[in-house]
């Protein structure tokens, strides 16, 4: 599979009459697009804008968005959601870079998070840097848990597919190209470079703890291969937050870090030969099959090793661990990507599982580090919830409006794909 | 304390404190103004930046066979001088002094809330036991080692005292076992990248968690009689009365609950729910009996299956909780549990 990735830079986003991409402006007009999002299990949809630097936080974040849309090639962006269920990864896909939808409104459990456009906070979440079209979203009355959680993943994906439609013209600002060739071929490149594939574990521990690939809840399904460029298209998307500093958002899928380093250097160091996702069952005869397939699998696949990143915390430990255990057993060695719950200070071994074979880590930080974060002019979403998210506590919100909590708090704050450069080190 | 002197309480043995050799072990406490044995050197090492005002001393088998008493009198002492920090020691490979040095640097850190500097060989066993209380600095395993150790504790001292930071690296301490954040030159993919491809072609690389030593509990012996057992619940699942009127925590939980379940044959959604973050709550919210089957053990009470369900159930989130948290939450209760007669406790986990 060839897909060309074409960036569109945006440098500003503004309410206009039309939404639309002029220059490396996007305009946006809020009511054609709270139009296009109408659900009868929301209320009220409101748009809102808010920019690197500002003195604005977003809490409860559900997920975030990049907006893209397919241009050439089969199928259209997040298939099975907003697009019909084609394979994606070929063609060609525009991307509105610098641009992200970020959704929030009532909390629907506990594990939403807090994104800072300014300050402490800011430098922990990738979501500061971005031009954050955030939609504020309330349920109708007595919504159920799973129907509000689809409610806001729906709408999440139809706004950044929406924003993306308006960059369908516009001019690119770069191109990168990734050429994903079918598994005989990819094995006969590079004769002499060692084999490698990348195992993705999507988190599917139920609500707010899952994933989808191609529309399916990734909970059943099996181990399977996938095209790098497949995921690049939205073929993964997130509906789960774990705790929100480990939750793997949709925007993490669609410019997935682990995929796009090995990608760089491939052909030089070794031959990438592909992608295996697997989930994060609760059961352990779950996790024993989904750890004896992606062994199996990645055997077939004929790759020296891995790398394996782990999505969430504590449970999810020993597929990590049953994954690399089973591997290295094989003879095919790993590199896993995982993050910490070393306790607020530090002192407490970091990971529910472990296995003297795990012997080259990664790790993304300690989720429990405590973090003040101070009061924010501006609002959206509701401050309130500071006090029951994973990561905060009763009191976590004072009076002042400044929240004490751990960094768990923050989205994408400890990411396990490695999108971030926040790490551990022992002192 | 920037600006003053930095005012420095130095604990010692019996020996470095100039009392005597083993047949003096059994010394008491007791305090002299000002520095003493290896504390005139280090504070000729530490010049004009800080002051030993007193130093404490402790006989090594006095404080090993009295230690709640022999501790509180060393602390007491130290205490009056109101430090800014504390030098225990260095014990080299002393281990019931190391043991000691460690325990008064526990006590400081609790009590106290300032530094304490020690230097200890790393077989110490008070290195194990106590690391994460001091900045101990590596020394080698006798006193032969004094002229290194010295200048070692003195720059340890100065630079906590201007609150510098300090590394294991730059200054020269056993690392305390401590987990600390920092923001890479590059990111986490890149830096797996990095390592994959030194792994691969059998390059040395460092790996960022050096797997623990896993705990693991092998099982008691199965009661008896259940017919005849006193049954509890606890669970880490979160279940609680609605309202969660502790406020424990949906992740990183700091305590547990205890509630009374006298009566009780059945959790009903208006009265139970799940504080926990990590799984998916509406099941449990529902009927919390799925995560904390109390309808089933009353059933089992009355056919006479088990002897009684105990009163009381204990509750904590284990969602992102620490290990050490957990292990302390249990070391509490536990003792409960076996001061009320309990037999036996089913554990569940979400």
């Amino acid at each position: 599979m060839r897909l060309e990735l074409r960036n569109i830079t945006i440098k500003d986003v503004r309410f206009g009459a039309q939404t639309e991409v002029k220059g490396d402006v996007l305009y946006v007009n809020k009511q054609e697009m709270i139009d296009a999002l109408q659900d009868e299990r929301l209320t009220s949809i409101d748009v809102e804008i808010a920019k690197p630097n500002e003195a604005t936080r977003i809490v409860p974040v559900k997920d975030v968005i990049e907006p893209r849309v397919k241009v050439e090639g089969s199928g259209g962006v997040f298939p099975g959601f907003v697009s019909k269920v084609d394979m994606v990864g070929s063609g060609v896909t525009h991307v509105l870079k610098g641009v992200a939808v970020v959704t929030t409104g009532k909390i629907v459990g506990f594990q939403e998070g807090i994104i800072d456009m300014s300050g402490p906070g800011a430098q922990y979440t990738p979501f500061s840097d971005t031009l954050n079209v955030v939609l504020v979203a309330e349920p109708v009355q007595g919504l159920l848990q799973h129907d509000h959680e689809a409610a806001l993943r729906t709408m999440g994906l139809k706004a950044a597919a929406y924003l993306g439609e308006a960059g369908r013209h516009a001019k690119p600002t770069n191109t990168e190209v990734f050429d994903c060739p079918p598994l005989p071929q990819a094995l006969l490149q590079f004769p002499g470079l060692p084999k490698v594939a990348y195992v993705y574990m999507l988190q599917s521990q139920g609500l707010l703890h899952d994933t989808y690939v191609y529309g399916i809840d990734a909970k059943r399904t099996l181990p399977t291969f996938i095209y790098p460029t497949e995921v690049m298209d939205g073929a993964i998307v997130s509906g789960n937050c774990v705790s929100a500093c480990d939750k793997n958002t949709t925007f993490h899928h669609q410019n997935s870090p682990v995929i796009h380093e090995l990608l760089a250097r491939h052909g030089k160091d070794y031959n990438f030969i592909g992608v295996v996702v697997t989930n994060e069952n609760v059961t352990l005869s779950d996790k024993e099959r989904s750890s004896n397939f992606t062994a199996k699998l990645v055997e077939w696949l004929g790759v020296d090793a891995v790398i394996i990143s782990e999505e969430g915390f504590g449970n999810p430990d020993t597929d990590l661990m049953m994954n690399c255990v089973k591997l290295e057993k094989k003879g095919i060695k790993t590199v896993l990507v995982t993050d910490e719950y070393a306790g607020q200070d530090g002192a407490s071994q970091s990971l529910a599982d472990a296995d003297p074979l795990a012997d080259a880590v990664i790790t993304a930080g300690n989720a429990n580090e405590v973090i003040v974060l101070p009061p924010m002019q501006k609002l959206l979403g509701h401050k309130e919830t500071a006090d029951v998210i994973a990561g905060g506590w009763y009191g976590s919100l004072a009076a002042d409006g400044s929240i004490t909590a751990e960094i768990q708090v923050i989205t994408g704050a400890t990411n396990e794909l490695g999108f971030s450069k926040l790490t551990s080190k022992g002192v | 304390m920037s600006n003053q002197k930095l005012k420095v309480v130095h604990y010692l043995n019996q020996f470095y404190g100039g009392i005597g050799g083993e047949d003096k072990a059994g010394h008491l406490p007791e305090e002299r103004a000002g520095a003493l044995g290896p504390g005139q050197a280090l504070q000729a090492a530490l010049g004009t930046d800080a002051e030993i005002v007193a130093t404490v001393i402790c006989g090594d088998d006095y404080f090993a066979e009295n230690l709640d008493g022999a501790l509180h009198t060393v602390i007491t002492m130290i205490k009056a001088h109101a430090p800014d920090l504390v030098v225990t020691g260095p014990a080299f490979n002393a281990g019931r002094y190391g043991v000691a040095c460690g325990a008064v640097a526990k006590a400081v850190f609790e009590e106290l809330h300032v530094p304490v500097v020690s230097g200890m060989y790393h077989e110490n066993p008070g290195v194990e036991m106590y690391r994460r209380y001091a900045y101990v600095v590596k020394t080698g395993n006798s006193a032969a080692d004094m002229r290194k150790a010295i200048p070692a504790i003195a720059n340890l001292v100065k630079a906590l005292g201007k609150r510098e930071e300090v590394t294991p690296e730059t200054h020269a301490y056993i690392p305390q076992g401590l987990r600390k954040n920092y923001f890479h030159a590059e990111r986490g993919a890149k830096r797996a990248v990095d390592m994959l491809v030194a792994k691969i072609n059998a390059q040395p690389f460092v790996t960022e968690y050096p797997m623990p030593h896993f705990d693991r509990v092998a099982p008691n012996m199965p009661i008896a009689d259940a017919s005849k057992a006193k049954i509890a619940l606890v669970t880490s699942g979160g279940i609680v009365p609605k309202g969660n009127p502790d406020h424990i925590e949906s992740s990183s939980a700091s305590r547990y609950g205890k509630y009374d379940i006298q009566g009780v044959s059945d959790l009903t959604p208006e009265k139970y729910a799940t504080a926990h973050g990590g799984y998916d709550p509406v099941y449990a919210n529902l009927d919390s009996d799925r995560v904390l089957p109390v309808d089933v053990l009353r059933e089992m009470e009355q056919a006479g299956e088990i002897g009684v369900l105990h009163r009381y159930f204990y509750t904590t989130v284990g969602n992102g909780t620490s290990v050490a948290n957990c292990a302390a939450f249990a070391k509490k209760f536990v003792q409960e549990l076996v001061n009320d007669g309990v037999q036996a406790v089913i554990l569940t986990s979400t």
